[in-house]
């Protein structure tokens, strides 16, 4: 159906002259609303809203006061003491995990934006310059992005797997690259990089798409290297997009999760924050102030970052 | 960026490529062309590896492999599928992944229409801070927030047709609404960033009609986003179907988990026959191929538009 004739759905059929004249005299203006409007409107509004609330603000904030608590989850919440930062000094203090974990999430971190963001944005300038095939290679580069991370964690067991993967058949090596401590974090990053890759190629790729052409016209006539004019011209209006791509990888690597908890649940090499909250929770111990006080790790220091985000998209907005 | 300059990238999704129309070629070298082709190509193969390295091996017999190693051609059988679909019980996982996805891909959509119209179509003081909202419980790290919501779902009592366990933990219905709830914001956003381009002069003749809101949002709003809501279904059953975190932690029985969560336990299961983990990693994968080689447009579309405007 085209766009043109829908709006004629909503009119009215000329059942007589009277309705139509009488409507006609209350229009007030496309923002009145009436009576059994407003309550459209509150329930369109509220009942996702609630659901927000609910499931994520309300756990946030729960999250954050249980980490002050010693709740061990078997009693009721009533009998909870608060103990201040325990939770805290206990994580930093006596929880070996934590500080691994802290450490592979920052390595993670940097191997994402050191190496797996730059690839991606590399790989979209020269798919950018539209040379034969551009749209089959791009294609191919981003596959890995419709497969889960849990996936990309399976599939990659074909070519680390000790006896019978492809790496060791080809080296005839004998390396377990997902068990041993020494080589699983690498791997696991490897095949991560393999799905950020096409992921961030994808984003700057529609970036680059949307620069307005006379930008890089001016330029080359006034004697611009294609060098000059990408770092001088094309990055600096990019802002936003550079903005979006640096938030996805930080996200993604506070998130990473998937992939590790499929090798080995995060255990041996590969502990994450995200790993050691949901061991505690779900695990044979839960501790839930304790695990909370993890979790409130995670919440800060995403939080800085989903705020830089919003403050950069919502400004376009208005 | 306006916002103007985004509707034409969903509302064309016939136009060959879907990210922009095609840039006139740069007068760069033929040479350096040749240097990026080459290049490109090499990496796409590579990237491409893993993928068809799994679907070449998942048609070759166990015995052939163990004896002639993974580097040789031949003994071709079709026996993996068959018993990687067996002892994976895939007809059933995936049954519940449609449980699932079907819902929370309806219900998220919904949601967000609703939202995003009203955003759109009023000038409300709080739309900003609601969108801010959504965006922001879309981004969180879930993990962060398990705890509550595993303890709110073992406390709170549903009735046995709702859910056998009798809690919300540990039923689809729990698992969909926390899928939902996570979505929304990404989805609020696209929709609003779209029915902000609709011509305002439509709503002025639909209340002059007399339309009521309801009228206006699902005889005149919702028709008209059919592209972007067919990009956002898109992607949105790919992602749903792909998650991983909550259904492993809120579905403890097995026999409930999607197939997504199920690779958890085939690991182990396989783990002594790579031809059987490339079987099932081809048939886990199958959903989101088709996704990736039909709906290729629909999927690009929906992603850059949501990273695009933000």
């Amino acid at each position: 159906m085209s766009t043109s004739t829908t709006p004629d759905r909503t009119t009215p059929k000329p059942a007589g002259p009277k309705p139509a004249k009488l409507k006609r005299s209350k229009y007030k203006g496309i923002d009145h609303l009436s009576p059994v409007d407003r309550v459209v409107v509150s329930v369109m509004i509220g009942v996702p809203t609630l659901l927000v609330l609910w499931l994520v603000v309300v756990p946030a904030v729960g999250s954050v006061l249980l980490s002050f608590t010693n709740w061990d989850g078997i009693g009721p919440i009533s009998s909870a003491k608060v103990v201040g930062l325990q939770n805290y000094k206990d994580v930093l203090t006596i929880y070996p995990p934590f500080v691994p974990a802290l450490q592979h999430n920052l390595i993670w971190l940097a191997v994402m934006f050191f190496i797996a963001t730059p690839i991606g944005m590399f790989l979209a300038i020269l798919l950018d310059r539209e040379v034969r095939g551009s749209r089959v290679y791009q294609t191919a580069i981003y596959l890995p992005v419709v497969l889960s991370l849990a996936l990309v964690g399976f599939i990659w067991q074909l070519i680390y797997s000790r006896d019978q993967g492809f790496i060791n058949q080809v080296t005839g090596g004998s390396i377990d690259w997902y068990g041993d401590t020494r080589y699983n974090l690498w791997a696991a990053l490897l095949a991560s990089s393999w799905r950020h890759v096409g992921y961030i190629m994808l984003l700057y790729l529609a970036g680059l798409k949307g620069v307005d052409p006379t930008l890089r016209e001016a330029a080359k006539v006034d004697g611009a290297n294609e060098r000059t004019t990408f770092f001088k011209v094309v990055f600096p209006v990019m802002f936003p997009i550079n903005i979006i791509v640096l938030v996805v990888t930080v996200i993604e690597s506070l998130r990473a999760f998937d992939l590790v908890w499929v090798i080995n649940k995060g255990r041996n090499g590969l502990e994450l924050i995200s790993t050691l909250v949901t061991s505690n929770i779900v695990g044979e111990a839960s501790r839930i102030g304790f695990g909370s006080a993890l979790a409130t790790f995670m919440l800060v220091i995403s939080s800085i970052f989903i705020v830089i985000y919003l403050r950069i998209v919502m400004r376009e907005q208005r | 960026m306006t916002a103007s300059s985004e509707a034409p990238q969903v509302a064309a999704p016939r136009s060959r490529n879907p990210l922009s129309p095609k840039r006139p070629q740069g007068a760069g070298s033929k040479k350096g062309n040749r240097g990026i082709q080459v290049f490109l190509a090499v990496v796409a193969l590579v990237w491409i590896f893993p993928v068809a390295y799994a679907v070449l091996n998942s048609f070759r017999d166990y015995a052939y492999t163990s004896q002639h190693g993974y580097l040789s051609f031949g003994g071709f059988t079709l026996a993996n599928y068959k018993n990687a679909w067996e002892q994976a019980n895939f007809s059933h996982t995936m049954l519940n992944s449609a449980y699932i996805t079907v819902p929370a891909v309806v219900l998220t959509l919904f949601l967000s229409a609703c939202v995003a119209f009203v955003v759109a179509r009023f000038s409300f003081k709080f739309n900003l801070a609601l969108l801010g909202l959504f965006t922001a419980a879309n981004l969180l790290p879930p993990q962060a927030l398990l705890i509550p919501v595993y303890r709110m779902f073992r406390a709170i009592e549903v009735p046995f047709w709702f859910s056998d366990s009798g809690t919300l933990l540990n039923s689809y219905w729990g698992l969909i609404l926390v899928n939902v709830a996570f979505q929304t914001g990404f989805c609020t956003f696209v929709l609003s960033n779209y029915m902000k381009t609709l011509p305002r002069e439509l709503y002025e003749s639909a209340v002059v009609d007399g339309a009521g809101v309801l009228r206006q949002f699902f005889q005149l709003t919702l028709p008209l986003c059919r592209p972007p809501l067919a990009a956002l279904a898109t992607l949105e059953v790919t992602w749903i179907y792909n998650e991983f975190f909550w259904a492993t932690v809120l579905l403890q029985s097995g026999d409930k988990y999607p197939v997504t969560s199920s690779i958890n336990n085939l690991r182990g299961q396989f783990f002594t026959d790579n031809n059987l983990v490339a079987a099932g990693s081809v048939v886990i994968a199958l959903p989101t191929l088709i996704v990736f080689f039909l709906l290729q447009k629909q999927f690009v579309a929906g992603l850059t538009l949501g990273a695009t405007k933000g």
